[in-house]
């Protein structure tokens, strides 16, 4: 069972921005004890979809060359939880990029309220002894797929990003 | 070209936000590993941030030479040699490394670096 807490990329600009949705459904087991009766998207996996999404637009941008994971999370604040029905949307922007990490800022909304906003840092490893790789490549194309990252992608000059051949 | 003072105030809301002290916490002589509790991913987002704040361009290991302090060439037993102070002091002028010479192992390099030591690191940029 993976560990996906965005359903799919609205938007996606190489390097820059992106915006994910992620729906907050009942069927996920994990709120049926938080908390009984009142099911509510605990904020730490809201975290963890904003960092999703900065993170695969930073690890787009070099090409997956390197793994993305999230060292740091600064100045998160959060205005309300986020329930079963709601959509959560994530608005990323990339701060700075660099070869050792990258900064990242993320807003989450849900419909036109603002539910949150983070700092996420990211720290790039390398990939070896000690960094395992998440994905083989073509499973990491299938949920990039998934997430039709490809569908609504472009680059800096604004063109349709180019699915590679993995 | 900003004062010392302008330069601090601007570097400690730097390491208050990537650090998480308070600011009376980061006083010139505190000392970033030892006192503030840095860590090396927290150079990295120390360094992201003195850049912005300062239009500033900063280069891998400028301000915590790790590869200086890894190397065979310069530390022996677990002490930095004496190519190896050279080799510190060439790469960082700004740092005071007198009380490191004293006790010179690697070990010991985390109480060295002081924030007035960034402040001086950020002057030196500047006036470049």
């Amino acid at each position: 069972m993976r560990w996906f807490w965005i359903d799919r990329f609205e938007e996606f600009v190489r390097g820059t921005r992106a915006v994910a949705i992620k729906n907050v459904s009942l069927a996920e087991e994990r709120l049926h004890d938080h908390f009984p009766g009142a099911a509510l998207m605990p904020n730490s996996l809201v975290v963890e979809g904003m960092a999703q999404t900065a993170g695969l637009l930073v690890a787009e941008s070099i090409s997956f060359g390197r793994r993305v994971v999230l060292a740091k999370v600064a100045a998160a604040e959060f205005h309300f939880d986020a329930m079963p029905g709601d959509t959560i949307r994530f608005h990323a922007e990339v701060l700075d990029i660099k070869p050792a990490g990258s900064l990242t800022k993320v807003r989450s909304t849900v419909g036109d309220r603002d539910q949150g906003e983070a700092e996420l840092f990211f720290a790039h490893l390398e990939p070896g002894a000690g960094v395992p790789l998440l994905f083989t490549p073509p499973e990491l194309m299938r949920w990039l797929d998934h997430m039709h990252i490809y569908d609504v992608g472009r680059d800096e000059q604004g063109r349709p990003l180019v699915r590679p051949e993995m | 070209m900003p004062s010392r003072d302008e330069i601090f105030d601007k570097v400690k809301a730097a390491l208050v936000d990537a650090l998480g002290v308070d600011e009376e916490d980061v006083s010139p002589s505190a000392t970033m590993v030892g006192d503030l509790g840095a860590e090396s991913i927290d150079f990295l987002d120390i360094v992201f941030r003195l850049e912005k704040a300062f239009g500033i361009k900063i280069n891998r290991g400028e301000l915590f030479p790790e590869d200086v302090l890894s190397s065979a060439d310069f530390v022996t037993n677990g002490k930095v040699n004496a190519a190896g102070i050279a080799a510190l002091k060439a790469r960082m002028p700004f740092a005071d490394l007198a009380k490191f010479e004293s006790n010179p192992s690697v070990q010991n390099f985390a109480n060295t670096l002081t924030v007035e030591d960034m402040v001086r690191y950020v002057a030196g940029k500047l006036a470049a």
